[in-house]
């Protein structure tokens, strides 16, 4: 089982570093430029939009060497990335919501020709009823696609992993497609304090790229995305899909190490955060990790042995790692910015218990659905939480079934 | 162009031992495009038959770089390879004078329907590309369904003989050459296998024209039209001499008709031979039969004017 988080980095940071003022979207552009794409397969969709819009415009000023294709929709964004990627590109591209859902069919495809393009992706709900604002929908939707999926608390960490995506997809042992995830407009569009690399510095840590393919530059000619019939090897070719997905666990703890070491900003799978002694404790991602963050100080002040797993890899699912993590305590509340539509709650919820069965002791858990549509979460909704953690009785829990959270009746 | 002795001795695009059908139209036309083709050729391809007859792993019967990731996106899929080599081309990751030719290739329901809009993207954005329809008029890889290219009155598996409709597909077919001509790019051609020499000097146009080409080309397929392997040269040349399949093109927004026949044989010699068109010979469907002629009249005049046109406009 891989360390789920990272040793002290007591190294001076290398990297030259600049403090920035900036929105998720504009760092998250930024660092797709600093990884010298060769080419952007892109589409405008809210809230993901001015990450195109950037990247088109460091295109215009040659900021961005590579080719600019402004696709007609994001199915043709997706299947143009792939083009790209398997001709032997470093390809690029970002989406949000309805754009990932046109996208399906090829995400699949992506990850199966094992293509390791790099996606942000701007969490948007779903239609209907039509909505812009952040929900993890649409990531929820795709999580068993084949794509490494990597979720952000604010700019700096979107910055940083999208940095990062690219050292993880590209790993030989890997080679696959990644989603950096950012909660759509409240950290996509709200302007942050960050520190950014210099792109020689990001530059040389992303390193030249590796592509899966190289159909334009070798010398043998290759057949891409073949047939494969009945008694094929379509079996096979999961497997090994499967066991590059699990390894990039390993590798994103690798390249964190090393991140760590040159901007002194560390981060593992999740982050643990006073968990060790927590007593009860919420299993959350993205921006409301800072939220819950905010009322375990308060309710640690207050004497309260609380705590927090913020996931930041949702796929490949750190599911051993998180047991590990949060099977000492009494009562786990598990949060979902996506509703499961299956009957049981969020996906979130499902997972992270199901990471627990084997557990001789296992805690009590209380799943939510929060913040649907952009609906806010608050510190004291995030309070309410604990409170109820506190007075779960587990003679009557039943550890099934879901509750929501700030939701009008 | 080259001689023909010469292009006899170049290699096969498709090499044997494909599972094409006998008599199939596709591969004849990719390795007549293939012979045309100066620079290496980079192939994409639409999901259907072309694709899945080709490459069944672990065999390929591609001599050049292929590529097949869906059914709809054939253009787009070939786009972001072509700009990738742009890209690399520019980083100097390959080299300044390497020339290569990017063909995708669709059959009719890949191209005329769900991929329309992938092609009409491409096609637009101005990709150095070819793209190249082969066009058997249904969904042949499964059996037979109609598409937007299917011809009025063909019975198919979706557009079958019933009591009330007793003419097959009731809709005209989608004029997809103008639809293309109409993106106003460099090149737009149709083309016959009959006709060979025409088709390979526009294949070679298509090739060496900068920017986007489109090629339609008619793919006579024995299972779906339920004729005999051996006469699909001849019902391509009936398709072209009855004017249901005229051969033009137009070039930078020229119209041209490559070959117009002195005496146009009724489309009725191109339908009779064709197993899907049996139902039409039938007592009561004289009058659809009539009707077919006519629209093919129509279609055909409308034609020559827009050549005429481009003529006069020339000669101004």
């Amino acid at each position: 089982m891989p360390k789920t988080v990272l040793k002290e980095v007591k190294n001076t940071p290398k990297a030259q570093q600049t403090a920035a003022a900036l929105t998720g979207n504009s760092a998250v552009a930024m660092a797709l430029k600093q990884a010298d794409p060769d080419v952007v397969s892109a589409y405008p969709i809210t809230p993901q939009t001015t990450i195109v819009e950037e990247l088109a415009a460091y295109a215009a000023r040659d900021h961005l060497k590579g080719k600019f294709v402004n696709v007609e929709s994001e199915h043709s964004a997706m299947s143009s990335a792939i083009g790209a990627a398997a001709a032997g590109a470093r390809s690029v591209t970002a989406t949000s919501s309805q754009g990932l859902a046109l996208m399906w069919e090829m995400l699949y495809i992506a990850a199966g020709l094992r293509l390791p393009i790099i996606m942000p992706m701007a969490n948007r709900a779903l239609s209907a009823p039509i909505n812009i604002h952040g929900d993890h929908s649409d990531a929820m939707g795709a999580r068993d696609t084949g794509w490494i999926q990597l979720f952000s608390e604010d700019a700096q960490e979107a910055y940083d992993n999208t940095l990062m995506s690219f050292r993880v997809a590209e790993h030989k042992d890997v080679k696959l497609p990644c989603i950096v995830n950012l909660d759509g407009f409240i950290i996509s569009h709200a302007i942050a304090r960050l520190d950014i690399m210099s792109d020689d510095d990001a530059g040389a840590f992303i390193g030249e790229s590796s592509p899966t393919y190289g159909m334009l530059t070798d010398d043998h000619v290759e057949t891409v995305g073949a047939f494969d019939g009945l008694g094929g090897f379509y079996f096979e070719f999961k497997r090994q899909q499967d066991e590059a997905l699990q390894k990039a666990k390993e590798v994103l703890l690798d390249v964190s190490n090393e991140f760590a070491a040159l901007t002194g900003r560390s981060y593992g799978l999740f982050e643990e955060y006073m968990l060790e002694d927590a007593e009860t404790a919420i299993v959350v991602m993205s921006s409301a990790g800072g939220t819950t963050r905010v009322a375990v100080d308060k309710l640690r002040a207050e004497g309260k042995k609380v705590g927090m797993l913020k996931l930041r890899m949702f796929r490949p699912f750190p599911a051993d790692e998180i047991a590990a993590a949060i099977g000492h305590c009494k009562a786990v509340a598990i949060l979902d910015r996506s509703h499961g539509l299956a009957g049981t709650g969020g996906p979130m919820g499902d997972e992270v218990k199901a990471a627990m069965y084997h557990l001789d002791d296992r805690p009590e858990c209380l799943n939510y659905v929060y913040g649907l549509g952009g609906r806010d979460v608050t510190v004291e909704n995030i309070e309410s939480v604990y409170s109820d953690l506190d007075s779960l009785d587990s003679a009557t829990n039943s550890n099934t079934g879901f509750r929501y959270l700030n939701i009008r009746d | 162009m080259a001689k023909l002795k010469d292009l006899t001795h170049k290699e096969d695009t498709l090499g044997s031992g494909h599972r094409l059908c006998p008599g199939c139209g596709a591969s004849i036309i990719v390795n007549q495009l293939g012979r045309m083709s100066e620079a290496p050729m980079v192939v994409g391809c639409a999901t259907g038959c072309l694709e899945v007859a080709t490459t069944i792993y672990p065999y390929t019967a591609w001599n050049v770089p292929f590529i097949h990731s869906a059914f709809e996106n054939s253009a787009a899929t070939v786009s972001g390879m072509e700009a990738a080599y742009e890209a690399l081309k520019s980083k100097g990751k390959i080299p300044a004078d390497d020339k290569r030719n990017f063909v995708a290739f669709g059959g009719d329901g890949g191209t005329y329907d769900i991929g329309f809009q992938s092609l009409s993207g491409a096609m637009e954005r101005g990709h150095n590309m070819t793209y190249v329809c082969y066009d058997n008029g249904a969904y042949m890889n499964t059996g037979m369904q109609r598409s937007s290219a299917t011809p009025y009155g063909a019975a198919t598996s979706t557009t079958p003989i019933g009591t009330h409709a007793t003419a097959g597909k009731e809709e005209y077919r989608k004029d997809l050459t103008a639809v293309m001509a109409a993106h106003n790019i460099p090149y737009v051609a149709q083309a016959s296998l009959s006709n060979w020499k025409d088709l390979m000097r526009k294949a070679e146009k298509a090739f060496t024209t900068p920017g986007p080409a489109f090629l339609n080309i008619l793919s006579p397929c024995p299972r779906g039209w339920r004729t005999e392997p051996g006469d699909s040269i001849e019902l391509s040349r009936l398709a072209v001499s009855t004017c249901y399949w005229p051969i033009f093109e137009v070039d930078n927004g020229e119209w041209k008709v490559n070959h117009r026949p002195k005496n146009k044989v009724p489309v009725t010699e191109f339908l009779k031979p064709q197993g899907r068109f049996k139902h039409l010979f039938a007592k009561g469907n004289e009058k659809v039969l009539a009707h077919v002629q006519e629209k093919i009249d129509h279609d055909w005049d409308q034609l020559l004017w827009k050549a005429d046109f481009s003529k006069d406009r020339t000669a101004e």
